[in-house]
């Protein structure tokens, strides 16, 4: 019997991987071929899907992109038996783009059926959960503490950190809210590892509520994702039905249990204490701190709120231990970070690396430069709140540190590329009227700052007292940047400023200006 | 025609009394009226308020802050197009107005004969294959003129 690999994850499914798998489905039939097709996650090289995956003994040979039109010839050519042809892209383990990276927290991403808790198990799963039972939670917390795993959300909070304080809080009935509202554009990270392994997610949701005495949780889901609201409810039932979540996990005696609760359409619910009062039924407003969330969080108890490629990363610190993670990365950024590849760019896509490579490198080199075959003239890191960088910075490095020197964020590692027929003052009162739109209204400087920065925007544009609307400008985005409360209205001028410093002719301004008001 | 039911307070009390003992039960209450009857009526409101024991206003504060909850049911499918930056990068604009003049409607809008609803969304998660676009639950990447007019086709029918 061969066995054939399709993924079901939404971003081979948005160019036709279902059709894909049913003609190989009904093809295998017609000509009596002993084949059983497997639907995996992605494998995040999304410019290659469909991509079809048949084992052979060199391992695992793919053919991508692939037609549901051509899936006959490809049989034809000798697919089943891993043959050479034009969309062969040879084993997929050695494949460059794939071989090159350090997969870590995606290593079964791709590889394994994301609804088999059996598959899960063959390829390591609950290996770390059964290490973090025998430790116990202090362990749990120093080994996670000795990785130096930082939020990646985007603030790049410590998360042993935010683990211990919860700890060390009196007992009580805790929470473990699982951040998997990813909103920021560019980025597909979380939606990847939700559909593509989502019990590892849920393992170290499971391991830090055995870390932290918390013994409910809820991954808080954007309503736009729906194929992994279908994959994670059945990943949850079937770690129930196999002991894994429960009043007895794994028989250790501790209890812990979790389900799935959907956001409905706000951008400003992926901020933690906006996210705390969606999930309480209120409107997402943001909340003043302190109090943190650890002390006062969902439903006023003690609680864990992490993005999910931060509990993603737990179930094998544990399994490896925390030297193990530790020992990838540079400076203060520890671990591997998925980088997404996005925009106008030739090979959009997922790569996971070690913190330090250059945005030079992962725009020109991983991801080919643009779709459209022009120059790249920004790149926008970090999502809608993120910086815009003009080429002369592609030297920077992918650490938390550099970026934040250089004026701009990492935030969730996700990297937008334009080419050169962006106009960078669109893109600037773009990110004004997002911020008015998704702003919870809580405080002035967000709810009242952005609306008017969308004005002041469009009287730069339509050139009427330039000058003086450029100051207004950047003395409101001061404004926004210290007194917002959080970091919708807080960063929104990065994006913006960004724009205007680097790309000051897109805005009738020159160079010079800018230098003199410095 | 419509794929929802008619609004009927019975019908929404016994929906609302199925999530209602839940913690935090708003948005699953708010979310399974949505799916019956294509929108979350001003009428639901008080019924969730009494249901919940907290304010109307609370009630008609949460409804009101979601882009998700609407109060008229829009058309028999919703085709949601993506703008944020990844897909204006790629040529979303584009699609944006191409889609408007196709269907006859702005944003938002829906259809004179109520098939489709078009409505723009800020990030599918799709962004390594910009532009995309969701028709009710199912997803379109690496759109062009081309497949946009496939897709619109597929809407209308």
């Amino acid at each position: 019997m061969t066995r054939i690999y399709v993924s079901r994850d939404s971003g081979a499914l948005c160019v036709g991987a279902e059709a894909v798998a049913k003609t190989l489905r009904e093809e295998a039939k017609a000509r009596g071929l002993d084949v059983e097709i497997i639907r995996t996650g992605a494998r995040g090289m999304y410019w290659l899907e469909p991509l079809i995956e048949v084992e052979t003994d060199q391992g695992r040979v793919g053919y991508g992109p692939v037609k549901a039109s051509k899936v006959g010839d490809l049989i034809n050519s000798g697919m089943l038996e891993g043959k050479p042809h034009e969309t062969c892209i040879g084993v997929v383990d050695e494949f460059p783009w794939f071989k090159n990276q350090t997969r870590l927290t995606f290593a079964n991403c791709g590889i394994i059926d994301p609804r088999s808790i059996e598959d899960y198990r063959a390829h390591g799963g609950y290996e770390g959960l059964k290490k973090a039972i025998e430790a116990g939670p202090k362990d749990i917390v120093e080994e996670v503490l000795t990785s130096g795993l930082r939020g990646r959300g985007g603030a790049g909070f410590p998360t042993g950190i935010k683990w211990r304080t919860v700890a060390e809080t009196p007992p009580q009935q805790k929470y473990i809210v699982c951040n998997a509202d990813e909103g920021d554009s560019g980025t597909f990270a979380d939606r990847m590892v939700m559909e593509g392994d989502p019990f590892e997610l849920i393992e170290g949701m499971t391991i830090a509520g055995i870390a932290v005495g918390a013994t409910y949780g809820y991954i808080y889901l954007r309503s736009e994702y729906p194929h992994a609201f279908e994959t994670l409810k059945i990943a949850i039932e079937e770690a129930r039905k196999a002991g894994f979540l429960g009043d007895n996990i794994m028989g250790s005696g501790y209890a812990y249990d979790m389900e799935v609760r959907l956001g409905a359409g706000a951008y400003v619910c992926g901020e933690e204490t906006s996210l705390l009062d969606s999930l309480e039924g209120k409107r997402g407003e943001v909340r003043a701190k302190p109090p943190l969330p650890a002390h006062v969080g969902l439903f006023g108890q003690p609680t864990i709120i992490n993005n999910v490629l931060s509990l993603a990363a737990v179930p094998l610190i544990m399994a490896k231990g925390g030297e193990f993670y530790r020992d990838f990365g540079m400076g203060k950024s520890r671990g591997t970070m998925p980088i997404q590849l996005a925009g106008n760019i030739k090979h959009g896509g997922l790569y996971e690396t070690a913190f330090g490579i250059t945005l030079g490198e992962l725009v020109d080199e991983i991801g080919g430069g643009t779709y459209s075959g022009r120059p790249v003239r920004a790149v926008q890191v970090g999502g809608p709140l993120g910086a815009y960088f003009p080429r002369e910075k592609f030297d920077t490095p992918f650490d938390y540190e550099a970026f934040t020197a250089a004026d701009g964020l990492i935030g969730h590692g996700g990297i937008v590329v334009f080419d050169d027929t962006v106009d960078m003052a669109q893109q600037a009162r773009f990110a004004m009227e997002f911020c008015a739109v998704e702003s919870c209204g809580k405080c002035t400087p967000c709810r009242i700052g952005s609306a008017r920065g969308v004005e002041l925007m469009d009287k730069i544009m339509a050139d009427e007292d330039r000058a003086s609307n450029l100051t207004i400008l950047e003395d409101l985005c001061d404004t926004m940047k210290w007194g917002s409360l959080c970091a919708l209205g807080g960063f929104t001028p990065y994006p913006v400023l960004s724009a205007l410093t680097h790309f000051p002719e897109d805005f009738g301004a020159t160079k010079k200006r800018l230098e003199a008001a410095e | 025609m419509s794929r929802h039911e008619p609004w009927t307070p019975e019908r929404a009390s016994k929906i609302i009394a199925q999530h209602q003992d839940k913690k935090g039960a708003t948005l699953p209450i708010l979310h399974a009226l949505q799916e019956v009857f294509g929108c979350v009526p001003l009428d639901a409101e008080p019924l969730i308020a009494s249901a919940l024991n907290i304010s109307r206003a609370e009630v008609h504060g949460c409804v009101t802050f979601y882009h998700d909850f609407k109060r008229e049911p829009g058309g028999r499918r919703t085709l949601k197009l993506c703008l944020a930056e990844s897909c204006q990068a790629s040529g979303g604009r584009a699609l944006e107005k191409h889609a408007c003049e196709k269907l006859g409607v702005e944003m938002g809008g829906t259809t004179a004969d109520r098939r489709v609803t078009l409505e723009p969304v800020y990030c599918l998660g799709l962004c390594h294959s910009s532009p995309a676009a969701m028709l009710d639950t199912d997803v379109y990447g690496a759109l062009d003129t081309e497949r946009l007019d496939e897709l619109l086709k597929e809407a209308q029918s």
